[in-house]
This record gives C-alpha cells, structure tokens and sequence, in this order.
C-alpha cells in the first residue's frame, strides 16, 4: 500500500494524477477462509480490519452483496457522540469516539473527523431532568458533558430559536464537545484499504444466500458464485441481520425497519455544529459541502424496503423548520432511507450464537455509524478469540433471556 | 404513504389514522409461571422480521379504534389482505 502523504500527491500532480495506486485489488475468492465476514459495510470492514491488525489473522474474506459501504454507512446523517446513559453502552460507545479521535491517522486516510460538538436539546422539565441525569452519568464515566442554557445554545448555534414562545421552546441542552461528524463514506474507503493491505479479500456483487453447516458447527456460506468454506463467519449486516440468522436456523430479538435522512442544497456555513431534539424529534448539521443533513425517525412499521413516509419526512421538517425558522425556505436536493435493524432496548448485539463459529453484531437500530471503530474493535476480539471483550460482554443474545437489557431509548437519538 | 383497508370500517384510510402493532399471530402463553427464562424472552423478544410476506397488527387510532390484522409485503410495502383479529389469513408466505 503506497501511504498517502502531501508528497505523493505532488509527485501523482506530475502525471496528472493519472497513475495512482488502485485503492484495493479485486480477488478472486479462494476455496477456503480462516474467517468470513459478511457484510461490507462500515462495522464489517472495521471487524475485517482489526482481525488482521490486532489479531494477525488476515486469511479472511469480507463478503458484500452490492458494493462497499452502499448500504446504511451510505445513509446515514454521520454523527458522531457518546453520551450514552448506562456504564456498558457509554463504554462502548466512547471507545470508538477514541477510535475515531485518531482514525486518520491510524489508517492514513482523512475520515474528516470534525469534532464540532453535539447538542441535545430538552423541552420540558422531564427532558432537562434525563439530560442532567445522563450529563452526570457520562461525567461519572469520564465522558465529556455538560448541561447548558438557552442562552449558550444560542451562542453555539445563532440560528437556533430559543424564544419562549414557540410550540415546545428549548430549556436547555446537553453538549457533548467532542461529539461531532465524519465523512461516511471515507470511513468504509479506509477500512478496505487498510484490511485490504493486510490481506485481506474484499469480494464485492456476491450474495450470501446460505449459512452451512455441520455437527453443529459452521463450515462455510453458500453464495451467489458458489460456496466458500470457512471455519468462522462473522454477520454484520444490519437490516438484513434477521434473514442471515433465518439461514442458519437462528432467530434475533430485531425488527427491520426504514429509516431515512435527507440533505437540502448547498448553502453558505451556517451551522457549525449538531442539532439534536428527541421531542420535537429531528437532528441535523450542515456538510462541508454545505448541505444541511437532516435525520428523520423510523417508519412505525417492519419494512426492507430502502425509502421511506412521506410523512415522517413532514414530521421531521416540522420540527426542524421549529427549531430554525430560517431554514423554512430551504430546498431539499434527496432524501432516502436504509434498513435499520432495531433493537428491543435500543443497544446492540454483539454475541456468540448456538451454532460454533458463527458470530453476529447487529441490532446497531439507528445509531450504528458512531460505533463503527468501537463495534469493529471488540467484535474482531470476540470473533479471534472465541470469547466476548469486556466491553462486549453485556450485549450478548443472552440478554434477552436473562433480562439483562441495557435500556438505552433515552440516549438514542431516534424513537424506536 | 400507506392506503389501508380497515375491515372494520370497511373504508380505505390513510397510514395516519393507524398505528403499527407489530407482529400478529403470537399467542401469550397459557401458562406464564411454567415458562422458563429463555421461552419467556422468546415470548416477549424474539420476532420473525419476515423479508417478504408478514402478519401484523394495526390499530385503527382515530377511526374505529379496534385492533386488526394485515398480510403485507416487507419489501414492496403492498398490503396484500386485512382481516379481523381471531380469523386466519388467506395469503402466507415462506416463513410466515
């Protein structure tokens, strides 16, 4: 892998950047793999990485039925936070903003982290009672927070309306500092790049369609282009994480469903930081390219299809049209949804299963693209080491039967 | 944006006027204190999530206020039938 510096973009500037390294190669899959990631996304790329890094295991494969980080790390609104209220889901989320915080770096790619701080904001007295609960609770758990007024928020974001007169007027705010946003797209770039340099295969337009198995263990997945043995397969595919347990006869505490996002044209800086409003229900936060990104809720109902209501899109502009009257006269340039795979708690799954050799992480609901590093991190060690991280422990399948759940609806960001 | 047949009203309504009431056809146990944990978590968790033909509830909010169920496609999002809660749908899928 040729590293990427201000140097070699002078030199390529000398051939017209005409001769440029390709940024991974495109195998043909072997017979047989150590590990099988399937799923190319963000989370699995990330898995595929730190297996090869951390673990020195890199004869693995990272099966993706469509192409690179096309599904939900390409939907997203790209936030990035941990105030989460619990000590297992605070943990684990602020492991990956650390992640994140020397990601570039770590990969030499820009990712674009921009730690341009994210507000919450309350709008009524139990709203500012759950945020000074959970500011408190980050603080006890080393995570930066702290509850501000009106009249900061005001000095944070100008635009804000913080008029006492409005529908549901703004009280106050959690701000998470180092909270802020990422380039969706260059982190999957990078993550291939960097497992592809350590060897590992990136096998794009193939299909899983088949979990095998034998004695109660897994030897491999059917796909599109044949089968392709393994001795351990590791699902990271979000929406579609119940079909993939369905081949292997499991089946997962998720439910499927559309959640969309949308991005107005291009305008000049005007919000340099995260708007997020669990009441009035909205978040949003302006590209460096200008756009303002607007994050929308979930459909009510199950669904694999990638769009979403109309009318969400008109509760969710309601709201921000609410909180930022000058964004009233904005236009929308797209919108879309992916399929999120929701949680009955609103934490992830990150676990074992009944059958030996097959791992899943999942259940990331509406807020998986904040933990792509953390989530790719300790699922990598479960799958290398057969045995739970510490800090993935509490979010085994198990939970559900010992009732052990991890109530994060709060903190989510998004209604479930 | 939905059209639902409402078998009550006997009335195409919007997706507004419903909510969603998840999966349909999952009878609670007869007999709660016998369960184990892991049936019981079952019971209250675990779900089908069907890619493709899927039994659900919906609850007529603001019109007749009763509860009914629908054989809908995930994917296409088509409604393929609505029926009265305690009769069995015509259509069933795979895994359904």
């Amino acid at each position: 892998m040729k590293k990427y510096s201000a140097f070699s973009l002078l030199k390529n500037a000398l051939s017209y950047h005409e001769n440029w390294q390709k940024v991974w190669r495109s195998p043909t899959p072997k017979q047989d793999y150590n590990v099988i990631v399937v799923g190319g996304g963000g989370h699995g790329l990330a898995t595929a990485y730190y297996l090869a890094k951390i673990h020195g295991i890199t004869n693995i494969a990272v099966i993706e039925k469509g192409y690179l980080g096309g599904g939900n790390t390409a939907r997203n609104t790209t936030i990035i936070r941990s105030n989460y209220l619990w000590d297992e889901a605070a943990q684990l989320y602020d492991l990956s903003l650390k992640l994140w915080e020397g990601l570039s770096q770590e990969l030499n790619y820009n990712v674009m982290f921009s730690q341009r701080g994210v507000l919450n904001l309350g709008h009524n007295l139990q709203d500012m009672r759950d945020i000074e609960r959970r500011v408190n609770a980050n603080r006890l758990n080393g995570i930066d927070g702290e509850v501000v007024t009106p009249q900061r928020i005001a000095e944070i974001a100008p635009l804000i309306n913080i008029s006492r007169n409005s529908r549901y007027p703004i009280l106050g705010a959690s701000w998470q500092p180092r909270g802020g946003t990422a380039r969706h797209d260059a982190v999957a770039w990078g993550y291939a790049r960097g497992a592809d340099a350590l060897g590992v295969d990136l096998i794009q337009q193939t299909e899983v369609t088949g979990i095998r198995r034998k004695d109660g263990a897994v030897v491999g997945v059917e796909t599109s282009n044949g089968f392709i043995g393994a001795r351990k397969v590791a699902c990271v595919t979000a929406g579609n994480s119940g079909v993939l347990a369905a081949m292997a006869g499991l089946r997962l505490p998720v439910e499927s469903r559309p959640l969309q996002a949308l991005v107005s044209e291009p305008v000049k800086p005007c919000l340099d930081t995260v708007v997020m409003s669990n009441a009035v229900h909205g978040y949003i936060s302006q590209s460096d390219k200008g756009d303002l990104v607007i994050g929308a809720g979930v459909d009510s109902y199950n669904g694999y299809g990638q769009r979403g209501s109309f009318n969400v899109v008109e509760h969710t502009i309601q709201a921000i049209c609410e909180l930022f009257p000058a964004f009233s006269r904005v236009r929308m340039n797209r919108q879309w949804g992916g399929v999120v795979d929701t949680c009955p708690d609103a934490c992830p799954i990150i676990s074992k299963t009944s059958v030996q050799g097959l791992y899943f992480n999942c259940g990331w609901g509406t807020g998986g693209f904040k933990a792509t590093p953390g989530s790719g991190y300790v699922f990598a060690d479960t799958v290398a080491n057969d045995h739970p991280h510490p800090l993935a422990a509490a979010f085994t399948v198990e939970r559900f039967d010992t009732g052990a759940l991890i109530d994060e609806h709060g903190a989510a960001g998004v209604a479930h | 944006m939905l059209l639902i047949y409402c078998p009550h009203c006997q009335e195409y309504r919007e997706e507004e006027e419903f909510s969603y009431g998840g999966e349909a056809h999952i009878m609670r146990p007869l007999a709660p204190d016998a369960l184990s944990d892991k049936d019981w978590g079952d019971y209250l968790f675990f779900r089908t999530n069907a890619r493709g033909i899927h039994h659900e509830m919906w609850y007529h909010a603001v019109g007749c206020r009763r509860y009914f169920n629908a054989t809908r496609d995930t994917v296409t999002y088509e409604i393929l039938e609505t029926y009265k809660t305690g009769t069995q749908p015509t259509i069933t899928g795979a895994n359904s």
